[in-house]
């Protein structure tokens, strides 16, 4: 099947190239990582974890936004998706691909990488998080490969990727669960010390994968012969629209527990966050401009007229995307390090290098998800005519 | 024509042994037993037991000490050791003194650069 | 003869695989057990031991000169880089510049506010403000640190010390989130140059690898006290805490001491008598 990756137009070759071009930079630029190490990076002693997790903890909540096709139609028959759970699957695997890129080249010592499995070590959520991240990532392969490779054939899949697709579907939320379980049980990170924190991953989540799906969707439409379906589209920004709502409310209830209760220890992140913190900023605008971004997102989304616009829905979820993009990626990892647990500022950038790093995990992400998309789109347009 | 492939395909993966064999004239080298080594004849392990093993027995050292705190090694012989690569005179450096003419030499003809030194100081090189 | 089939060609192959694994595998069998006649790992005989170590530091003998004497034993007899020197230009050629905020630090001094963030106090008394409270690792009994570590690179030994194995380390600086309160290091770049005098009876670490205060556990296995004791001019004590007899305990049973964010629950080691 993957001999259809390399036939393709003139405009499908030079895209293959530009993402190569990318990567191949964000590759130099982490040569010069892996030799001098992550003095390279805006890190530091008191924001030790930046830009690299941050895209992580996004992409993972992106990755398991592909639920939300698979749930609808293997759970509930919901005919709409059928034609469409192979593009969330395969966005899935993109993802992770990418949320394990981004966990390398954040390690100071990768060549070390193994010892995660050499050592087990049931107490730590990075052990459960390499299970379920790498776990989810086969299924979606497995799965996604599987069916994919049936509807060319137009036989009916095998048996056995049934019973995959649904321990797929706990494994989605494991996904989140666990990565948000990683911040949210650390005693000294007051931003992080919540509940809701996995509840927010998951909303977030679904607005962001769905929303991005949406967006890929009108990218087929343009350049393929395979149509996802308008209706599909419609029902996807339905489910935008409610998540992203939750994610806001879930967002207004952390502000009313910090601000009501006034403790210092939780209160002082989100006020650096929101207002800044004896002086430092930094991080205020972006907060704002993502409040303002998933807000006029949600309302868009709410308002019948507005969401079914053809033109103006790639827009909405754009916004939504990248409004949760800031707050889950910076607004997350800047929150929870600033203060620091001294109740220093220190404040966090990522550096030119460290951009272009993630810049080439991004790219490698988008060459996987182009060549998945491209078999995808060949075969349903093969099987249709 | 399949067996002169084959001839082929045999000297091609053969080749750095016959190049080897072709330029270079060092032979093996014998690390040296230097000072305190060379005097006091009381070893770790036996010569061919620590060449093929000092790797995985430097591991065990190294676990032992971090992880556990116990740093006395007591060989079959009876002699104990510091189990440290170059603390005080009971360590491996502290017998074998020099880095150069022991350690290196295998290695470097080997083509084996171990990262021990990275983080490990050599007293010789600090003075 | 030339194999007919991919079938036989394969069923060979596997044969051979089979009887390619056989030997190693009888080898390892076949080794003997080591006897009682093998050789011995045990600790030094001069090995300071404890159930649970702790460090108790009197505050009213803590003062600028004081801090900085401590700060700079443990500092110089680790190898723990100076960000602040100008590295030998011969020895390092093209260093790059050193960035701001990747410092490494074991042990140093933060005033009560820093110190205690948890006890702020608008009417605190007035000899605690500006006194430099010595803050270090706290080898915590319930170490937050060690519970997230995915390799136990960072581990509690026996004896109650929290300590680093660098070998070990993968450098995911999860342990530096999880610490309450940030004793954690991380080397973003090669310390080599930034280290004045190399000292001979301490590894240095390298790049990428988290560090921290180790509670001079290679001072304990020779039966000496720990650095900063030995600087602190009686500041700081450090000894049993599951000894009723030592004088660890001894300074606790007289004294009313705090201990850094104590309702967390992480159990700190370090107690400071105010």
């Amino acid at each position: 099947m993957l001999e259809i990756a390399i036939k393709g137009s003139k405009k499908y070759w030079m895209w293959i190239i530009l993402l190569l071009a990318v990567m191949g930079a964000g590759a130099l630029a982490y040569v010069d990582q892996f030799l001098n190490g992550l003095q390279i990076t805006g890190m530091s002693r008191d924001v030790s974890w930046g830009f690299y997790i941050a895209n992580f903890t996004f992409l993972v909540g992106v990755a398991a936004g592909g639920v939300m096709v698979v749930i609808p139609y293997y759970l509930h028959d919901y005919e709409r998706f059928h034609r469409i759970t192979i593009l969330g699957e395969f966005l899935a695997v993109a993802c992770l691909i990418m949320c394990l890129l981004f966990i390398v080249v954040d390690l100071g010592q990768p060549t070390r990488m193994l010892n995660v499995l050499l050592y087990p070590t049931p107490h730590s959520m990075l052990f459960y998080d390499m299970i379920v991240l790498n776990g989810y990532l086969f299924l979606n392969i497995v799965v996604g490969w599987k069916v994919l490779e049936a509807e060319r054939n137009q036989v009916e899949p095998v048996w056995w990727t049934k019973p995959l697709v649904l321990v797929s579907i706990p494994f989605a939320i494991g996904i989140h669960t666990v990565t948000a379980y990683l911040y949210c049980g650390l005693p000294g990170r007051g931003f992080w010390l919540t509940a809701i924190l996995a509840p927010r991953f998951l909303a977030s989540a679904f607005a962001a994968g769905p929303a991005f799906l949406i967006i890929l969707c009108y990218i087929i439409r343009k350049f393929t012969k395979f149509d996802p379906g308008w209706e599909a589209m419609q029902t996807l920004s339905k489910i935008v629209c409610y998540a992203i709502i939750a994610n806001l409310f879930f967002f207004a209830c952390e502000c009313f527990v910090v601000y009501y209760s006034g403790i210092p220890s939780h209160l002082a992140h989100t006020q650096y966050l929101l207002f800044g913190l004896h002086g430092h900023n930094m991080m205020v605008p972006w907060m704002w401009s993502a409040l303002i971004l998933m807000g006029v997102g949600a309302i868009f989304l709410v308002i019948p007229k507005t969401r079914n616009n053809k033109a103006l829905l790639p827009v909405t979820c754009a916004m939504i995307f990248f409004g949760a993009w800031i707050d889950k990626a910076l607004g997350m990892i800047a929150g929870g390090f600033v203060p620091s647990p001294l109740h220093h500022v220190t404040e966090y950038a990522p550096t030119l290098q460290e951009g272009i790093i993630a810049l080439g995990v991004y790219g490698a992400g988008l060459f996987v998800l182009t060549i998945l998309y491209k078999l995808a789109t060949t075969v349903k347009e093969e099987v249709r005519g | 024509m399949i067996m002169a492939g084959l001839a082929v395909f045999v000297l091609a993966v053969l080749s750095p042994f016959w190049f080897n064999l072709i330029t270079t004239t060092m032979a093996a080298p014998k690390p040296e037993l230097l000072g305190k080594a060379a005097e006091s004849k009381k070893c770790v392990m036996d010569k061919y037991e620590m060449r093929s093993e000092h790797m995985y027995l430097l591991d065990v050292w190294r676990d032992s000490v971090v992880r556990k705190g116990d740093r006395k090694y007591t060989g079959t012989n009876g002699e104990t050791f510091n189990m440290s690569l170059s603390t005080g005179e009971n360590s491996c450096l502290g017998c074998h003194e020099d880095k150069a003419k022991f350690c290196d030499s295998c290695h470097d003809y080997a083509s084996v650069s171990p990262y021990c030194w990275d983080c490990h100081t050599n007293p010789k090189e600090i003075k | 003869m030339m194999i007919k089939s991919r079938r036989s060609f394969l069923k060979v192959a596997g044969i051979a695989a089979i009887g390619m694994g056989a030997a190693p595998v009888m080898n390892l069998a076949a080794s003997e057990p080591h006897g009682s006649a093998g050789p011995k790992i045990t600790h030094n005989e001069e090995t300071l031991h404890a159930e649970r170590w702790g460090m108790v530091i009197d505050t009213s003998k803590l003062n600028e000169e004081v801090a900085e004497a401590v700060k700079e034993a443990c500092h110089k007899a680790h190898n723990v880089p100076d960000f602040d020197m100008e590295p030998d230009a011969e020895k390092f050629p093209n260093t790059r510049p050193v960035r701001e905020g990747q410092e490494i630090k074991w042990i140093w001094h933060e005033h009560f506010h820093y110190a205690f963030p948890d006890k702020e106090d608008e009417f605190l008394a007035e000899k605690f403000h500006d006194l430099p409270f010595l803050v270090t690792c706290n080898h915590c009994k319930n170490a937050p640190c060690v519970q997230a570590c995915p390799t136990q690179a960072t581990f509690k030994r026996e004896d109650g010390i929290v300590i680093m194995d660098y070998h070990r380390c993968i450098g995911c600086r999860f342990c530096m989130a999880a610490c309450p309160y940030g004793s954690r290091n991380f080397n973003f770049r090669d310390p080599r140059p930034f280290i004045e005098e190399t000292a001979p009876g301490f590894p240095t670490r390298t790049k990428g690898v988290v560090e921290k205060c180790n509670l001079c556990a290679e001072r304990l296995a020779k039966g000496e006290q720990p650095h900063c004791v030995e600087a602190s001019e009686g500041a700081i004590v450090v000894g049993d805490l599951e000894d009723p007899d030592s004088e660890i305990r001894h300074l606790l049973a007289e004294h009313y001491t705090i201990r850094r964010k104590q309702s967390l629950g992480t159990e700190p080691s370090v107690y400071y008598i105010v």
